[in-house]
C-alpha cells in the first residue's frame, strides 16, 4: 500500500518533470527539472529494492551529470533566448512519433521474464562482496580507476589553454 | 523498503511535498484568475483581427470572483527584476569563467570514485583488510590524476 502510493507519487512527479524538460523554453529551468526527474527515478529504484542503483543514480546523475549540464549552460552565450523551434519541427515530430510507435510495439510484444526468486533485500553488501571480496571481480575494479585516470588526464590535456 | 531506510524515504516524500506546495498549489490557485485574463486577451485578439468572426463567438464564461483567490495581474513593473530598489542595467546572465570546466571534469571523475567507495564502506567489516588494500590501490591510482591536475595548475584560482 505504502509502496504503491510512493510509486504513484514518484511516477507522476517524474513524468511531469520530464514533460517540463521538453516544454519549458528556459534552458536553465529545463535542466533543473531534469534534476527533479532524475531524483524521481532514484526514488522509483528505491521502491524496487534496488538501493545501490538508487544511490548511483543520485551520485552520478543528480550530482555529476546535472553539474556538467548546468555548467555547459552557464558557459553558453545568448542562452536567454531559450530553445526556439527551427524548421525541422515537423520532421522531428514525425520521427519522434515513429520512434514512440516502435517502442510501444516492442514493449507490448516482448515476452517479459519475471523471476520467481524474491529480490535480495539490501543489495549493496552483496555487490560489495562481489566487487572487493574473495573470488570477486577485483581486477576489473582495479582497472576502473585507470580509466578514470585517463579521463582526468585526457580532459586536462584536451581543454588546457596553451 | 522505504521503511528500511529510516527517514530517507520520509525526507524524499517531504521534498516532493515541498515542491507540490510551493509550485503547484500557488499556480493552480491562481489558475481561475489566469483563465479570466487569458480569455479577455483572446477576445481582444479576435476582435482586432477578425471583427466579423467575433460576433459568432459567444463570450467565454469568466470564472466567478470567489474562485479567483490568488489574483493574477501582471504588469511590466511587477515582472521587473527587483534588486534593492536599484534599477537593473544590462543582462542578468553572467557567463562562467572557462576554468570552472576543469573543476567539473575532475569532480565527475572523483564522483565515480565515490560510487566504488560506497559499497566498500557499507560492507567495511565483512571485507576486512583485503578490501582496505584494494581500495587503497584504487585511490592511489586516482591520486596520480589528482596530483597531475594539481601540478598543471588546474586547481588554481586566477
Amino acid at each position: 500500500m505504502g509502496l504503491d502510493v510512493a510509486f504513484w507519487i514518484l511516477a507522476v512527479v517524474g513524468v511531469t518533470a520530464a514533460l517540463a524538460v521538453v516544454l519549458l523554453g528556459d534552458v536553465f529551468r529545463a535542466a533543473l527539472s531534469l534534476v527533479l526527474c532524475f531524483l524521481a527515478v532514484a526514488g522509483i529504484y528505491l521502491t524496487l529494492n534496488a538501493d545501490f542503483l538508487a544511490v548511483v543514480q543520485i551520485l552520478v546523475y543528480v550530482g555529476a551529470i546535472s553539474v556538467l549540464i548546468i555548467l555547459a549552460i552557464m558557459l553558453t552565450r545568448e542562452v536567454q533566448r531559450g530553445s526556439p523551434s527551427n524548421r525541422l519541427r515537423i520532421p522531428a515530430l514525425f520521427v519522434a512519433a515513429l520512434f514512440l510507435v516502435v517502442v510501444i510495439y516492442a514493449l507490448l510484444n516482448t515476452n517479459w521474464q519475471i523471476s520467481s526468486v524474491p529480490p535480495l533485500e539490501p543489495t549493496t553488501p552483496a555487490i560489495a562482496g562481489l566487487l572487493f571480496g574473495e573470488g570477486g571481480f577485483i581486477l576489473p575494479v582495479e582497472i576502473a580507476p585507470i580509466l578514470l585516470l585517463a579521463a582526468i588526464i585526457g580532459a586536462i590535456v584536451l581543454v588546457r589553454e596553451k | 523498503m522505504l521503511a528500511d531506510y529510516g527517514y530517507i524515504g520520509l525526507l524524499l516524500i517531504v521534498a516532493i511535498f515541498f515542491a507540490v506546495t510551493t509550485l503547484l498549489i500557488p499556480f493552480s490557485l491562481s489558475l481561475p484568475a489566469r483563465l479570466a485574463i487569458y480569455s479577455r486577451k483572446f477576445r481582444h485578439y479576435i476582435q482586432t483581427r477578425w471583427p466579423l468572426l467575433a460576433r459568432f463567438i459567444p463570450p467565454l464564461p469568466s470564472p466567478p470572483k470567489f474562485m479567483q483567490i490568488v489574483p493574477y495581474n501582471p504588469s511590466p513593473v511587477k515582472n521587473s527584476t527587483f534588486e534593492c530598489g536599484m534599477e537593473t542595467i544590462g543582462k542578468s546572465w553572467v557567463q562562467f569563467n572557462f576554468r570552472y570546466y576543469f573543476y567539473a571534469l575532475v569532480f565527475i571523475a572523483l564522483d565515480v570514485l565515490v560510487v566504488f567507495l560506497y559499497p566498500w564502506a557499507v560492507e567495511l567489516r565483512g571485507l576486512g583488510f583485503s578490501g582496505l588494500f584494494a581500495v587503497l590501490i584504487f585511490i592511489g591510482i586516482i591520486i596520480v590524476g589528482y596530483i597531475y591536475a594539481w601540478k598543471k595548475k588546474v586547481l588554481e584560482w586566477k
